[in-house]
């Protein structure tokens, strides 16, 4: 396994020479980037960059070819996606990913990070340390009055929030974002910006994102995939300034 | 009211007060002695379609084999039955006495190694249930670790369900082959085929589906039923919540197989065999529809749509024997197509709707309590 602590400054997560070949197409490629405790980083680049997929290679859904994910010193790409949650990695997906037959408190609820085992979710109980949780997050994610309502009835904006809120409620070190504001009017943006500052506290956060006015409202540092492979990195100001940057993508 | 326990609501414990009251009192006391065995054959099944309910409405594996599992508990009872039944005296014309006659027959000697655990009735309890549920952790291990689900894990279980048939007519010097196993007397010197005999059978047989039903309801209002239902709609955001998905799989189709196990069992007792053609492809596809036909989220609608098919079938196969397989093909493509939810969804899209507008008039009333509105509500109620 991998010797812990060997290198000069522990990052929170280390990507390392990461490749995943799909039939002999490298969707990510020999990538390799660092990202430090709370830090906000934003990964952006042009359609099929691979930027969902490094995401997915980090939360366990896609397995590697080649390469290392280190968190906190724990090796994901051999841990099982259960492990690698309970490691403490959060995964927002892109389309909200929520249970619309379940109501609002029960979707928070099943993110309550307590009962996962087959047995503990028999005998789990919904105290008031459950409730109170519960009901902070929906309050956070603007839905409190709606706790018990089916959450198929949320609109499609609600419903990001309502996933956003269920990777709060299990209090992960590692938030990772999958365009939270893709498809949201206006308003609803503004206030995921708000929701999203809140909840990045005392967490490293990973974003995908394509709304540039939104990346740099919230980014620390921008990471521009190309082709599988990093383009550019650095703070938003250097990257936008970089020319292949805008050759390949912002100048479309 | 007495205070329900807190995994049902008023509404479960009207339905289940009303489902009690069917089968505890109505049918007792409306159905004679052979009608009422054939009720009790038929909510053996309900067992099935309760399990059913749990896997496949629930966690959304359809499994087209719970025959094999209704089979292992039916055969489990009916080996412990059988070997009651062959004691050294009653077998005594036999080249070896104290073996099942069908063994004897077909030249063994001498009784087959899995067998024995069956002398004993307490063993036999265990296994009825441990078996099955071993089968179901295997199959479910096999299956669900490597995400096979939806079709490809529903001809996979009705495979088994075929290879299990064939196993049991093919092996019949240990099984019994096609005619299964018969002639079973006594259950610890008890005689089993007497009508006060059948007539307690059916009550242990009912309650033992009441406490299969409450198994489920709590299960179904643990925090575990909501992961059903969850991972039903979005399997991988559960898997990225922490959850091993698997596992849950693995459980509910472990408890569906106990539930069917357990009816298997007391199908032995009631109907006084057990025999290949209660393990196949057909019985495990029509124990599918009638919890189609129930509601497949119904717990309780499962009891009521089994016993819906099976008397239409029997007053239907009596008269046109012919047609009744076209008919239940027919009753499944309406159901799927026109009722999703079966009976349940009926009650719940129409005849609740009204009984709840009469519980608002009446509670307007001073003079009624809204007793009327309570008994109406029992009277045939769904999930």
């Amino acid at each position: 396994m991998t010797p812990i602590g060997t290198q000069p400054k522990d990052f929170l997560l280390s990507v390392e020479g990461l490749t995943v070949s799909f039939d002999g197409f490298k969707a990510v490629n020999d990538l390799s980037f660092y990202v430090d405790e709370n830090e906000i980083r934003v990964i952006i680049g042009p359609n099929g960059a691979g930027k969902t997929t490094v995401l997915d290679l980090i939360c366990g859904k896609t397995r590697s070819t080649a390469g290392s994910i280190r968190f906190r010193g724990s090796e994901l790409t051999k841990m099982s996606e259960s492990q690698i949650v309970l490691a403490g990695v959060g995964r927002k997906f892109q389309t909200p990913s929520i249970y619309d037959d379940l109501t609002i408190f029960e979707n928070l609820e099943i993110s309550y990070p307590k009962g996962r085992s087959v047995w503990g979710a028999l005998t789990f109980k919904r105290d008031q340390a459950v409730r109170d949780r519960v009901e902070e997050v929906a309050e956070i994610i603007f839905l409190k009055d709606r706790l018990h309502d089916n959450a198929a009835f949320l609109s499609h904006g609600q419903k990001q929030w309502l996933e956003i809120g269920m990777l709060l409620i299990q209090d992960p070190e590692l938030l990772m974002l999958d365009e939270p504001v893709a498809g949201m009017s206006v308003s609803e943006r503004i206030k995921t910006a708000e929701l999203l500052n809140t909840i990045i506290k005392n967490r490293s956060v990973l974003v995908i994102e394509h709304d540039m006015k939104f990346v740099e409202d919230i980014a620390h540092k921008v990471t521009v995939l190309h082709q599988g492979k990093i383009l550019s990195e650095g703070s938003m100001e250097k990257v936008k300034s970089d020319p292949k940057v805008v050759e390949v993508y912002l100048g479309h | 009211m007495t205070r329900a326990p807190s995994f049902m609501d008023r509404k479960d414990l009207l339905a289940l007060a009303a489902v009690a009251a069917l089968l505890l009192i109505v049918f007792p006391l409306a159905l004679d002695g052979f009608r009422l065995n054939l009720v009790g054959k038929y909510l053996t099944y309900a067992f099935v379609a309760v399990g059913l309910v749990m896997c496949w409405g629930y966690g959304g594996i359809l499994s087209l084999g719970q025959g094999l599992f209704f089979g292992l508990g039916g055969y489990g009872m009916a080996m412990y039955l059988k070997l009651e039944a062959s004691s050294v005296e009653n077998t005594k014309i036999q080249s070896t006495p104290g073996i099942p006659d069908f063994m004897d027959w077909n030249q063994l000697t001498e009784l087959p190694w899995f067998w024995h655990p069956f002398h004993s009735f307490p063993l036999t309890l265990i296994l009825i249930v441990l078996v099955p549920a071993a089968f179901a952790l295997l199959i479910g291990s096999a299956m669900f670790k490597r995400r096979v689900s939806g079709v490809y894990f529903a001809i996979i279980t009705q495979a088994l369900a075929a290879i299990a048939t064939i196993l049991i007519i093919g092996q019949q010097g240990y099984t019994g082959g096609v005619n299964g196993i018969t002639d079973l007397r006594t259950l610890m010197g008890w005689d089993i085929r007497t009508d006060s005999a059948k007539f307690i059978l059916y009550f242990v047989n009912a309650i033992l589906l009441m406490g299969v039903i409450c198994c489920a309801l709590f299960v179904r209002s643990s925090k575990l039923g909501r992961i059903l239902v969850a991972m039903r709609e979005k399997e991988d955001r559960v898997r990225f919540s922490g959850y091993s998905v698997a596992n849950f799989q693995i459980f509910v189709f472990c408890l569906g197989a106990v539930f069917a196990a357990i009816g298997g069992a007391m199908f032995t007792l009631q109907v006084g065999f057990m025999s290949p053609s209660l393990v196949g492809i057909v019985p495990s596809i029509e124990m599918v529809i009638f919890t189609a036909v129930g509601g497949r989220l119904s717990i309780f609608g499962a009891v009521y749509g089994t016993l819906l098919v099976n008397f239409a079938k029997t007053s239907l196969s009596e008269s046109f024997p012919e047609l009744w397989l076209l008919g239940l093909g027919g009753l499944f493509i309406a159901v799927v197509l026109f009722f999703p939810n079966g009976l349940a969804g009926i009650w719940r899209d129409y005849v609740q709707p009204s009984i709840d507008r009469v519980f608002r008039l009446r509670s307007k009333d001073p003079t009624d309590p809204g007793q009327n509105v309570a008994k109406q509500a029992a009277s045939m109620p769904a999930e």
